[in-house]
């Protein structure tokens, strides 16, 4: 049961963050936006981008199925182990987004990877 | 490009990148508070939670529960601004620096037992992140001029 929902919860992040990534690069929200009188209508914005939309939904099951690890586990292993989801996401952000990944980002990637796997042990 | 072209250009390089660095601090202290105050809520929770949504949407609004989950709605909207600001492959390491805070308020905060494995882990971690601070923020073009100016 544990295992299934760090399933549930990268897989959908991924696919979450991919959205979210493609759609925010398409039409970015500029610095001078962030005030907090403009906030309502950044808000609302994003709600009428359907990609955004989709990845808050994602994100919705990806939340219920950390609440439940939550109450299975320590929040020391739950948080770390989620981070799985940082070398596939970096992958498919190469493939699908056309990201350009240096080998000194490659090199980061694995570093965190492999330090998430430690803080899972 | 002529030298002063270089020698002008660079401050606003480095606003944008200030500004990007500012927004990531947003984004991972919203995120390991929210998280901080989930877990507190969750332990102290009496219901058993199955797997219908009832129980989880009640909890919800528990204070703990309710203020980690402000922040956590704070998180992804500032989460979402930093996305059209820099690469997926730059957010998502450097941003990892939250899973280290979590360990350590985790430890602190409700005494869990945190092995060697997972102070070496922490280590890669934040080598990891140095690594990948190390390299453009946006490597992608998304229009002439750069949002985060």
């Amino acid at each position: 049961m544990k295992w299934a929902m760090v399933a549930i919860i990268v897989g959908t992040t991924a696919f979450a963050d991919l959205l979210q990534s493609f759609e925010m690069k398409r039409h970015a929200v500029p610095a001078e936006e962030l005030r907090p009188d403009r906030w309502a209508r950044v808000l609302g914005d994003f709600a009428r981008r359907l990609p955004l939309v989709a990845a808050v939904f994602l994100m919705a099951i990806s939340f219920f199925a950390f609440m439940k690890l939550l109450s299975m586990a320590d929040l020391s292993f739950a948080v770390p182990v989620t981070a799985a989801s940082v070398v596939l996401e970096t992958l498919l952000a190469r493939l699908l987004l056309g990201e350009s990944v240096s080998a000194l980002r490659w090199a980061g990637v694995f570093s965190v990877a492999c330090g998430v796997a430690l803080l899972a042990m | 490009m002529p030298e002063n072209a270089v020698e002008t250009a660079m401050p606003a390089v480095r606003r944008v990148d200030l500004k990007v660095k500012l927004l990531t601090v947003f984004v991972v202290l919203t995120n390991v508070i929210g998280n901080l105050a989930m877990s507190w809520g969750m332990k102290h929770q009496n219901t058993d939670l199955g797997l219908s949504p009832l129980p989880y949407i009640r909890l919800i609004f528990s204070p703990w529960v309710l203020l980690g989950t402000t922040l956590l709605i704070f998180w992804l909207l500032s989460r979402m601004t930093l996305l059209g600001w820099a690469d997926l492959s730059y957010v998502l390491p450097v941003t990892s620096i939250g899973y280290v805070l979590n360990a350590v308020l985790g430890r602190i905060v409700f005494s869990e037992a945190i092995s060697w494995q997972r102070w070496a882990g922490t280590a890669a971690i934040v080598v990891g992140i140095v690594l990948v601070g190390m390299t453009a923020a946006n490597t992608t073009t998304s229009g002439s001029e750069d949002p985060a100016r």
